[in-house]
């Protein structure tokens, strides 16, 4: 990772700018004489004057935006991927000439999964750095934090998790799927194909499995036929024993169970139920919070026969996603898994690149105007719309997950998902 | 809630639910010993004990990769390798830790509270920076994985048999270790009164280095063991400190005796009451009757008289 960071550090912008200048002085006068100096010394970027009228950190040559993410405490684990998909992202439109002719430099800051941090950290970015946009922040708790000050100093914040809806906002764009994108196509599947009748609900306790399980049982006992939820179960985050409720789904024998178990009591509860002879082959279980990334700690050994709903697979098979897998093991190692939240962020900095463009300003109102509408077709996870509420317009997709770690795309819905992040009749 | 199963069905659940008690009790033994001998005997606040527990769990995974890419014939019997290697290496680091910071602050035990915090988040900063933040997956040879079926509805987690077997060894060790050998007499001297043990030509230093080594190779032996049911992180061995604080105090901090009854108790309410009511609920009112049992008994549950 740090050679990343010394890369970006040898943009520095007080050398880049002296040197530049050092070089453009003598030119002046000479295109003064000539009368060439209406055209300006880079053809085709706008005037800085005209695309940065609030004083932003823009400069004739770079633009900067900031990376909030955790990479020390707990949620390191989870937003490592973010951090390395939006430098993917940055290098990439960095090598086809930035945006509106300006290099992206980023600035990093470390939210340290501490919630608080994030808001403190977010204030620095937006008014001592004055940045462009933030790619960043990964749990609802960190985005809660960091909203009213995104709102407050009027910036703009590109957040790539999935997570529970109810939520808005001008100065957010949200590019992981909201509650309803993620559940419904997924139970809809499961009571098909699978026959699901009867549904266990299991989940750590905090904010996103409780409301995505409401809306789940919502949708069960009130959209799908002759179903029922005939157990919901939640766990103090970092629980380890799953042996009772293992037990007490035996006993329940539900058709499906559905799990949204997350962080250390993830692995500890695929282990167990491995254990405790609960064969996934047989026994139906579909997930809303495990991705390759969990994996990786769960061991897919222990996972394989499990499903997963989420909107982005690493083994997508479409010519956008082998591209983007293969960029992106070139520059973070061979090994490195892709899971949905890794390629939701990676879409942040792309989409602000090209509203910035559509805007022809780098200012934050017309930036929030414009997104509405944007398309981007060369997203890893197929086409993507931006919505008038500012979430995206994106598939449901079923996994099952193998051995080695992946996933097999076993459905996909066909056509593209509303982003509904206020469900009626779900609330 | 049982009118919908039959007798069998019944019975069989009401065995599972006993085996899953008796696994957790093992589990939260096995979690405390280590920190039972470090805080009970030595009367240090270990707040890094998990840290420890993670180390053994790291030495297992590299182990275990070892095994994969060198050994693969032998893969089936690398736990029991790596069970050693942790032990030896969280041992040797808790033994540095001793002579660098510990040593300095036996007449402070509450600053050791604050200086082992600090020490936990030093040691999972350097796992993140070291290992990565990401999780690793250690694989299990095929013997340990899965469950022994006895009757149709009856299945024995082969894992669990596992740390059971485990747990009932080294309580068994630790045990002979402090009552029955010299070294063990060395130890109770010193914890009973420094001084004197020092005045009868004990190495007091020596005894505390090597006790602290032990109760951090136990606590090594034990991350080990548990990457069989949970997982492997720089962040993960904060999981385990809370329960097993939990677990001493409750006991009774001086006791090897209480913090085994103190297990028991815990597990037995905290297996039971999860499969009654929700697993958030059962984790409340198992607090909360630790929390009034302290009250009416704040030595914990056993207590051997010490002079300070």
């Amino acid at each position: 990772m740090s050679s990343k960071n010394d890369q970006s550090n040898k943009f520095s912008s007080t050398r880049r700018k002296l040197l530049m200048g050092i070089a453009a002085l003598p030119a002046v006068p000479l295109l003064a004489s000539t009368g060439l100096l209406s055209t300006p010394a880079f053809a085709q970027a706008p005037a800085t004057s005209e695309v940065n009228t609030t004083g932003l950190a823009v400069t004739d040559t770079e633009v900067t935006v900031g990376i909030l993410h955790s990479v020390t405490g707990t949620m390191a684990i989870s937003e490592t991927g973010s951090v390395q998909a939006e430098k993917l992202a940055i290098d990439q439109i960095n090598a086809m000439g930035g945006v509106l002719g300006r290099k992206i430099k980023f600035i990093q800051e470390d939210g340290a999964s501490d919630w608080p941090t994030f808001a403190e950290k977010a204030k620095k970015l937006l008014v001592n750095d004055k940045v462009a946009a933030i790619m960043g922040c990964w749990t609802s708790a960190s985005r809660k934090a960091v909203l009213p000050v995104v709102e407050q100093y009027n910036g703009m914040l590109y957040y790539p998790t999935f997570y529970e809806g109810l939520e808005q906002s001008k100065n957010v764009i949200y590019t992981g799927q909201e509650a309803t994108q993620q559940i419904l196509a997924g139970l809809d599947w499961v009571a098909k194909t699978k026959e699901g009748k009867t549904f266990y609900l299991i989940g750590s306790d905090y904010i996103w499995p409780r409301t995505s399980m409401k809306i789940a049982r919502k949708h069960i006992e009130g959209h799908l036929k002759d179903s029922s939820v005939v157990g919901e179960e939640y766990f103090p985050l970092g629980h380890t024993q799953f042996n009772s409720v293992i037990n007490k789904i035996k006993l329940k024998k539900p058709d499906v169970i559905y799990a949204a178990v997350v962080g250390g009591s993830n692995v500890a509860f695929y282990k167990q139920l491995k254990a405790a002879g609960i064969d996934l082959s047989k026994q139906t279980l579909l997930t809303i919070s495990v991705t390759e990334d969990e994996i990786d700690g769960i061991g897919g050994e222990n996972i394989a026969g499990a499903y997963s709903s989420m909107k982005y697979f690493q083994s997508l098979d479409n010519p956008n996603n082998k591209e983007f897998v293969a960029a992106f093991k070139k520059m973070w190692g061979e090994k490195t898994v892709i899971g949905d939240v890794t390629q939701a962020a990676y879409l942040g900095p792309w989409l602000w690149k090209m509203t910035v463009e559509k805007a022809g300003s780098f200012d934050i109102d017309k930036v929030a105007a414009a997104s509405p509408g944007i398309e981007f077709n060369k997203a890893p996870e197929g086409y993507v719309k931006i919505h008038d509420n500012h979430h995206l317009w994106s598939k449901a997709r079923i996994g099952l997950a193998q051995p080695d770690g992946q996933f097999k795309v076993v459905f996909e819905t066909p056509d593209l998902i509303e982003p509904d992040p206020f469900p009626k009749g779900y609330q | 809630m049982f009118s919908d199963y039959s007798l069998a069905e019944l019975g069989s659940i009401f065995v599972m639910q006993g085996f899953a008690g008796l696994i957790l009790f093992s589990v939260f033994v096995l979690m405390a010993l280590g920190l039972a001998i470090i805080f009970g005997q030595m009367g240090v606040i270990n707040m890094a004990h998990g840290e420890f527990m993670i180390l053994g769990a790291y030495v297992t995974y590299f182990t275990s990769q070892f095994f994969l890419n060198y050994l693969p014939g032998l893969f089936g019997a690398y736990f029991f390798l790596a069970m050693i290697l942790a032990f030896f290496a969280a041992g040797a680091l808790g033994m540095a830790v001793e002579w660098l910071m510990i040593r300095r602050l036996y007449k402070r035990p509450l600053d050791t509270l604050l200086a082992t915090w600090g020490l936990s988040l030093i040691l999972q900063q350097l796992y993140r920076t070291v290992f990565g933040p990401r999780e690793v997956g250690v694989e299990l040879p095929e013997w340990m994985m899965g469950s022994l079926p006895v009757t149709d509805m009856v299945e024995v987690q082969i894992n669990g048999l596992f740390v059971m077997g485990l747990t009932i060894a080294i309580t068994i060790a630790v045990a002979l270790l402090m009552y029955k050998s010299s070294w063990g007499k060395q130890v109770r001297a010193v914890v009973q009164n420094r001084v004197m043990a020092g005045a009868v030509g004990i190495n007091t230093e020596k005894v505390d280095r090597y006790t602290f080594g032990l109760g951090c190779g136990i606590a090594g032996v034990a991350g080990s063991a548990f990457t069989m049911i949970g997982s492997t992180g720089p962040t993960s061995g904060q999981l385990y400190i809370v329960d097993t604080f939990l677990v001493v105090v409750f006991g009774g901090a001086q006791s090897l005796l209480g913090t085994i009854a103190s297990a028991f108790t815990i597990s037995q309410a905290q297996s039971t009451m999860e499969f009654f009511l929700s697993g958030s609920m059962a984790k409340v009112l198992t607090l909360l009757g630790v929390v009034i049992i302290l009250m009416l008994r704040p030595q914990g549950l056993f207590v051997i008289k010490v002079r300070r």
